[in-house]
């Protein structure tokens, strides 16, 4: 059986209303973003699948995802004034609505958003009960939940690089929950994605940029701190 | 180890046999099942109670216009309106149910307990309780401690999500919540908590879950008020010992049993009752998205 319910979960969660799904989960996945574009963007496009694409402007979603780019958390008041706010932050965004995407989850939004000129293109889901699933970042495969520690790294396809990496963040003592490499052929690319229970150093995580197959190497630490 | 809260029958035995009170068990739970600290769980309460009373106050005070327009200052109207049907305060219970589920409509800041929808239900009663009758404000956390430990174990036997169990799991089990905690501070016993619990749960069976279109609008914010009203009438049996004959955790059970056996068109989904009337579905229109894309099949993520 797993974990016994909080009575926080009882009383709790202290969030911006109407739902848990299309607010709390929809501010998670953008500050999910947002740690993976390595900052607020300046340009966003947000698609909103499926039920999403109707009913994402009557909860406030569009609200909750402008929000949580601009680094709002759940239970930020000011995610009900983000339209003002992206316009003072000079945030620019697009919203847009496909209805029939059906390999995607019901309530999916995908995110495109550059800053600089830095792009990333993130899809994510909302699971319910504000529990979030990031799916696919920049066309890898990811399926993380931003719960626990994140290391997301993107690496040249060499053999053994599963093993180095996970006995790097072994000698952290960090436990790792889960982790996944999904590839993307035509450039021999492998996307790492794990989760660990606690963090780790900046050291180890300067050290694994430092490889030469390493390309690129992204942290998200809890995305509710 | 400490109690599970499996159910209401177990609980009274567990507290009995180690002396303790209802609250302090949840506390033990807490500690022992999350790791908290007993001053970190004081702080949190406090932090929601504090939540609570806030929405109360926001609700009644600022400006709450939906997007859909279905909410409008509602609160606000009830609370000022010069005839009280039946006392001053009972026309603030009301209106304070009312303005913390305006709140969380309005995109507002609320404590969902236990649920987002029925987040008007316990800082409408508890609020007017320790008004009423001068209650500290540790009195009431011990009070919503009566309550976690009663949603705990529903949450257990039956459900909590309206898209499970129909909005009995939401705002009935808001009500119990209620009804328990305000049977705890006024001095009631464990058998009058529990039975409080009971003749909530028994006017609350049967209750679906129909928003339309799907917002947590109408009947939402109503039946925060109405739950709140519930809550009140079953303390007020509970504590004159007035029994609700079938065992409470014979109710919750027939609350799980009605869930489980409801039609998916009553539970969120925006299919039936109120959501399927004729002003129900044009509302629907006018609030949903219409201009929806539909992508040709080449062009659908694979
Ligand atoms: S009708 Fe449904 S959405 Fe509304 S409060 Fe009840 S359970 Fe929640």
């Amino acid at each position: 059986m797993g974990t016994k319910s909080s009575v926080f979960d009882m009383i709790g969660p202290v969030m911006i209303g109407p739902s848990s799904s299309h607010t709390a989960g929809v501010v998670r996945i953008a500050r999910a973003c947002i740690k993976i574009l390595g900052g607020i963007p300046d340009e966003a496009v947000i698609t909103f699948y499926n039920s999403f694409a109707r009913t994402y402007e009557g909860h406030g979603s569009d609200l909750a995802i402008l929000g949580g780019l601009l680094d709002y958390k759940t239970d930020d008041a000011n995610i009900k004034k983000s339209f003002e706010l992206a316009k003072e932050k000079g945030l620019k965004y697009t919203f847009k609505s496909i209805g029939n995407a059906s390999v995607y989850h019901p309530n999916t939004i995908k995110l495109n958003l550059t800053k600089g000129d830095k792009k990333t293109e993130v899809v994510g889901e909302s699971l319910g009960g504000g529990i979030i699933n990031i799916a696919e970042v920049d066309g890898f495969h990811a399926n993380f939940s931003a719960q626990s520690h994140t290391l997301i790294i993107k690496a040249q396809d060499i053999s053994g690089a599963i093993a180095f990496i996970s006995s790097v963040i072994a000698q952290e003592k960090a436990n790792i929950a889960t982790m996944s490499v999904s590839r993307k052929g035509k450039n021999d690319m492998a996307c790492h994605v794990i989760e660990m229970d606690s963090g780790i150093e900046p050291l180890t995580i300067q050290y694994l940029r430092s490889l030469t197959w390493v390309k690129e190497l992204i942290y998200i630490p809890d995305i509710d701190l | 180890m400490s109690y599970l809260f499996e159910s209401f029958a177990g609980w009274q035995s567990y507290c009995q046999e180690k002396d303790l009170n209802l609250y302090e068990s949840v506390i033990e739970y807490e500690v022992t099942q999350r790791g908290k600290t007993e001053e970190s769980i004081w702080n949190n309460l406090d932090k929601a109670y504090t939540v609570m009373k806030e929405a109360v106050e926001t609700g009644l005070k600022e400006e709450m216009t939906s997007r859909s327009g279905m909410i409008n200052n509602g609160a606000k109207k009830v609370y000022n309106h010069p005839v009280s049907v039946l006392s001053p305060e009972f026309q603030r219970l009301i209106s304070r149910a009312l303005a913390a589920k305006e709140v969380n409509s309005c995109m507002g800041r609320v404590v969902a307990a236990p649920t987002a929808g029925a987040s008007g239900i316990l800082p409408g009663t508890l609020y007017t309780l320790q008004e009423i009758h001068n209650l500290s404000d540790k009195k009431i956390l011990e009070g919503l401690l009566v309550g976690a430990g009663i949603a705990l174990i529903i949450e257990q036997k039956a459900s909590l999500a309206g898209a499970v169990g129909g909005c009995q799991a939401e705002t009935g089990s808001a009500a119990a919540m209620a009804a328990g905690a305000m049977v705890y501070c006024l001095g009631g016993t464990v058998s009058q908590i529990f039975n409080a619990v009971a003749i909530t749960i028994q006017c609350m069976l049967g209750l679906i879950c129909d928003p339309v279109a799907g917002l947590v609008e109408i009947p939402c914010v109503v039946r925060n008020a109405s739950a709140a009203a519930i809550a009140n009438s079953s303390a007020q049996i509970a504590l004159a010992d007035v029994s609700a004959v079938i065992p409470v955790d014979e109710c919750i059970d027939a609350m799980g049993e009605i869930g489980a056996n409801m039609e998916t068109k009553y539970k969120e989904t925006a299919l039936g009752g109120l959501a399927a009337t004729i002003t129900g579905q044009e509302i629907s229109k006018r609030v949903l998205i219409q201009d929806i894309e539909i992508l040709p099949d080449e062009d659908l993520p694979e």
